[in-house]
């Protein structure tokens, strides 16, 4: 089974290829004899921490993923979720870290490639997409080129498919100067009787390649994922693969039109480890095997070997499995739209996967033991031995904040608090006409129309969240705070929270401590998801975000998908209008430990996070989504980094050359200012309206702490004690142009 | 009939249908540009805005030639109306409907926003529904929208008034802030901006309908003279 020109295969190569010398003897025993070349990189890749999943699956088996809305879960492209009538939302979000720091724009391309495969190959349109972005300090030349390139890549490619960028999160730290995050997510809408699975089902029946022609791009991009980076991670650059949104484009409108047609048997989209991992999947799903011809699988690059066709990266490809005999009209389809397609092969049922090239059988091996019993570990776990100690923060002993309008203009010049309008101008925020609430709210809103084009009365709500500095001091109360703020955001909008998808970034899991944060982590998913009724139906595992020894703090990021409908009525993160009075949800606690004013103004990452209580998140998002339907919200906004006050003053704006409204405020509690302005007590928010009177009503009838802060107008922000002194009391203008320059003079700065 | 081009690539063909055909009532559809000729009844032609061919080369360079074109070509010289938004304006120019060159932005980032534009003409068939001097507000989103002529060519179109809009804040470069420019003849224009994004309160405004309404009313025989 050994091609010319391919190397002896042994241990030492297949610990090269990151393989343990247990799983080679494994290998040895399931197949009875040494693999062939291609065999072993089929295995390498299939077991790789990036396609197996092997460190976090017993712990993600935890998470709740079912409940009534949803039609799938994990395990399948992406979580399919009812709206009603007939139509379903398919939504995942996804890593592409490692090759956005190789390469920026082409990394961040590419993982907006990747995810909107994930959501057309299940039958859904996608619909938007939001980003959550995670880079070093800016001061630092590198990361001003990757922001560039990450937001360049971002745009290139989902401006020219046609979909939405429609919002996102962005946060700058130092623990992600050797590790950026760019996670991808996107939502397609589907009706529920046109969702289609990867499956390669049926006894002979034809297994089609489409899309773009394989070259030798991208090989070996799922082990670069699967391990730490060091100095000689720049020359892992030809690992990352090459977008071509134009191609993608053709595909999704060429695969949504064959599905319309009842061709279509299964579908799956070739990403991480290329072909060998798409035509396992499918027919591991189906309990089948298949039998394939290299000869036939279009080909860029001359001379291609069976391992590199097997393991290309090359992008916008797709393999399908159609009902025997339907192939010409499966070609004609991809042909309209000058795509290759080609019949590579067919369904067998004897659960092997059998590899021809040149006439030559080069892989023959069982399915199931490469995909669906792939390695699971138990990795050790150990809490961070200094953990407790940075846990602890002593109020009392810390100097209160002399200057609390100096601290909010800190705040909102700060590049996590200042305003993202730099990345997002450049994404097309419009296209498919459905954006209700484009990217600077606290969440997305869409509307939905139906593949013909008529318009419904539904709308989602998408938000991305995850607060770093929590996740590090304590990382199931992070986890937690994530799910609650994400569904707070999309109830914000007056949305109802349905179901969420995570990216869980995290350090190296062959560690104990980091491992501990990962299990601690999907503890407070798996808790907050059931508290919420919101169940997790997709996700992704992003390990080894960790250079030189250093890893990213634990980094859990939630995206919380809701409905709202009907959409005619939904709040906005801004105030709208003068004369309206502001009314504060939730209660603010004298607590100031993991802040971001703590970070900025004391240079401490130190406290416990605050904690979440999941009943009376549930009371408030209850509240919100009756508030918003009843008229009595126009204005919702989330308390979260930076506190009250930041909140408050992101109130008054909204886009570059957007409204502007101040406000006259008091505030009673009887804590210190500092806490009171700053501190990040979690289930608050700032609601505005006409009705405060109705909506303090029904707070108490919700069980909701509310009270009356004050009223919006004038073009100064003030803020002050009940029957007390001013705190702060400064131009909506100054502090607009603050927070509007925050990215943009750091970059010119260079 | 609104026929709207789809090339492979346009990706506001759907949504320049769904402005004419749900939103203004008319009866629109997508044409292949793979066919010869424009459907039958076709009163009106939309060149929509997206990325055809994936703008590889220059924007609707590859365009330009797809077999459809020449169909379009004959019903502009047969005083047809045209109208190419964004990417459709790009094809206009390329393929020599339209004078001037649309190049990268200024500050070579793309750039999607609402941006204010002034109407210098109010004329059948693009802009009798405004008012000269009006402000309309409709976004943009591309980025190559700085368009380039010439100064004798710039001075022949500003003499002859076929510039029809012009940013009020120039958001890309473009000479003499020109945000949608008219043949001779004025029946072919094309505008960066999107009127088609521009439809509805709740989705960025009615402004935009002003533009399409004009060609409504312009192929109903309901646009006044200029």
């Amino acid at each position: 089974m050994t091609s010319a020109g391919d190397p002896p295969v042994d241990l030492a190569l297949a610990l090269e290829h990151g393989l343990t010398e247990e799983e080679w003897h494994q290998i040895v025993r399931i197949l009875g004899r040494e693999p062939s070349f291609p065999e072993l990189g089929i295995f390498a890749v299939m077991w790789s921490e990036h396609c197996s999943y092997k460190s976090s699956k017993k712990h993600l088996k935890t998470l709740a993923s079912e409940g009534e809305p949803v039609l799938h879960g994990p395990g399948e492209n992406a979580g399919v979720v009812a709206i009603g009538d007939g139509l379903a939302v398919a939504f995942k979000i996804e890593s592409h870290n490692h090759p956005s720091y190789i390469e920026p724009r082409q990394g961040a391309a590419t993982g907006v490639g990747g995810i909107l495969r994930d959501i057309f190959t299940m039958g859904a349109r996608p619909l938007a997409s939001l980003d959550s972005l995670r880079f070093g300090p800016l001061e630092d030349p590198k990361h001003r080129h990757l922001l560039a390139g990450v937001v360049e890549g971002i745009g290139s490619y989902g401006n020219s498919v046609g979909v939405a960028t429609v919002g996102g999160e962005t946060q700058f730290h130092e623990c992600y100067r050797g590790n950026i995050l760019v996670n991808a997510f996107n939502l397609g809408v589907v009706e529920t009787d046109r969702i289609f699975l990867a499956s390669a089902a049926g006894l002979d029946n034809p297994v089609i390649y489409a899309g773009a022609k394989t070259g030798r791009d991208g090989i070996h991009g799922a082990s670069m994922a699967s391990a730490e980076f060091d100095d000689s991670s720049e020359e892992k650059r030809p690992t990352v693969q090459v977008g071509d949104p134009f191609t993608e484009k053709c595909l999704i409108e060429a695969c949504l039109e064959l599905m319309q047609t009842d061709a279509v048997v299964g579908i799956q989209d070739m990403g991480a480890a290329g072909l060998t991992c798409s035509s396992f999947e499918m027919a591991s799903n189906a309990g089948t095997g298949i039998e394939m011809d290299l000869d036939r699988v279009p080909q860029r690059a001359e001379g291609m070997t069976p391992y590199e066709l097997l393991l290309s990266e090359s992008q916008e490809r797709m393999l399908l499995v159609a009902k025997a005999g339907r192939e010409q009209e499966v070609c004609d389809i991809f042909a309209r739209w000058d795509l290759d397609a080609a019949v590579v092969g067919r369904v067998t049922g004897d659960g092997r996967m059998r590899v021809r090239c040149h006439g030559e059988t080069v892989v023959d091996i069982p399915v199931d033991p490469v995909a669906a019993s792939s390695p699971e570990l138990d990795r050790p776990t150990a809490e961070p031995p200094e953990l407790r100690e940075r846990q602890k923060l002593d109020l009392a002993a810390l100097a209160p904040e002399e200057d609390l309008t100096g601290a909010l203009e800190a705040l909102l010049d700060s590049p996590d608090g200042g305003s993202k309008a730099w990345l997002y101008r450049q994404y097309d925020q419009l296209v498919q006409g459905n954006t209700l609430i484009g990217p600077g709210g606290d969440a997305a809103l869409v509307r939905i129309k139906r593949e013909d084009g008529s318009v419904t009365d539904k709308a989602v709500a998408m938000a991305v969240d995850c607060n770093p500095r929590w996740c590090v001091l304590d990382p199931y109360a992070g986890a937690v705070a994530a799910v609650a703020e994400a569904a707070r955001n999309v109830a914000c909008t007056g949305a109802r929270p349905l179901a969420l998808t995570n990216c869980l970034n995290f350090g190296n899991p062959e560690k104990p401590e980091i491992m501990w944060q990962f299990v601690e982590a999907v503890r407070g998913l798996g808790d907050a998801a059931r508290a919420l009724g919101t169940p997790v139906v997709s996700g992704n595992v992003s390990f080894y975000n960790e250079t030189d020894g250093r890893p990213i703090h634990p980094t859990p990021v939630v995206g919380m998908v809701g409905l709202l409908e009907p959409w005619s009525r939904f709040a906005v993160a801004h105030f709208r209008e003068e004369g309206r009075q502001v009314v504060l949800l939730g209660e603010t606690r004298e607590e100031l430990g993991a802040s971001a004013w703590l970070a900025l103004r004391r240079g401490l990452e130190a406290g416990a996070p605050p904690a979440v209580d999941l009943e009376a998140e549930v009371a408030l998002q209850r509240l919100l989504a009756r508030g918003v339907a009843e008229g009595w919200i126009e204005t919702a906004h989330d308390v979260s980094t930076g506190g009250l006050a930041l909140a408050l003053a992101e109130c008054c704006f909204s886009d570059p050359g957007g409204t502007r409204v101040g406000a006259q405020l008091e505030l009673a509690d009887p804590i210190r200012p500092d806490a009171l302005l700053f501190g990040e007590s979690p289930g608050r928010v700032v609601a505005a309206g006409a009705h405060a009177d109705e909506l303090l009503a029904a707070a108490a009838e919700e069980g909701v702490p509310a009270r009356r802060l004050g009223t919006t107008g004038g073009d100064r922000l003030c803020i002050g004690r009940a029957g007390g002194s001013t705190w702060i009391d400064v131009p909506v203008a100054r502090l607009h142009e603050l927070w509007a320059r925050a990215i943009p003079r750091r970059l010119e700065a260079a | 009939m609104f026929s709207v081009i789809q090339f492979p690539g346009s990706n506001d063909d759907r949504d320049t249908r769904f402005a004419m055909k749900s939103v203004l009532g008319v009866p629109s559809e997508l044409a292949w540009h793979k066919s010869a000729d424009l459907p039958a009844d076709t009163r009106a032609v939309l060149l929509p805005g997206g990325f055809s061919y994936g703008d590889y080369l220059r924007c609707g360079a590859m365009a330009r030639f797809s077999p459809v074109m020449a169909a379009v070509r004959r019903f502009a010289e047969a005083g047809g109306p045209v109208l190419g938004i964004c990417n459709g304006f790009q094809i206009l120019c390329e393929s020599g409907l339209l004078p001037g060159a649309l190049l990268r932005n200024r500050d070579l980032h793309f750039v999607c926003e609402h941006v204010a534009l002034r109407v210098e003409r109010s004329a059948p068939p693009f802009t009798s529904r405004a008012r000269v001097g009006e402000i309309l507000h409709i976004p943009v989103k591309h980025g190559e929208g700085s368009y380039f002529a010439d100064d004798a060519t710039l001075a022949r179109l500003e003499e002859r008034g076929q510039v029809l809009l012009r940013y009020c804040e120039n958001p890309n470069g473009s000479r003499n802030d020109i945000a949608g420019v008219a043949n001779e003849a004025g029946n072919v224009f094309g505008m960066m901006p999107h009127p088609e994004h521009a439809v509805e309160p709740v989705v960025g405004g009615t402004d935009g309908a002003r533009i399409l309404g004009s060609l409504v009313d312009f192929v109903q025989g309901r646009g006044k003279a200029a």
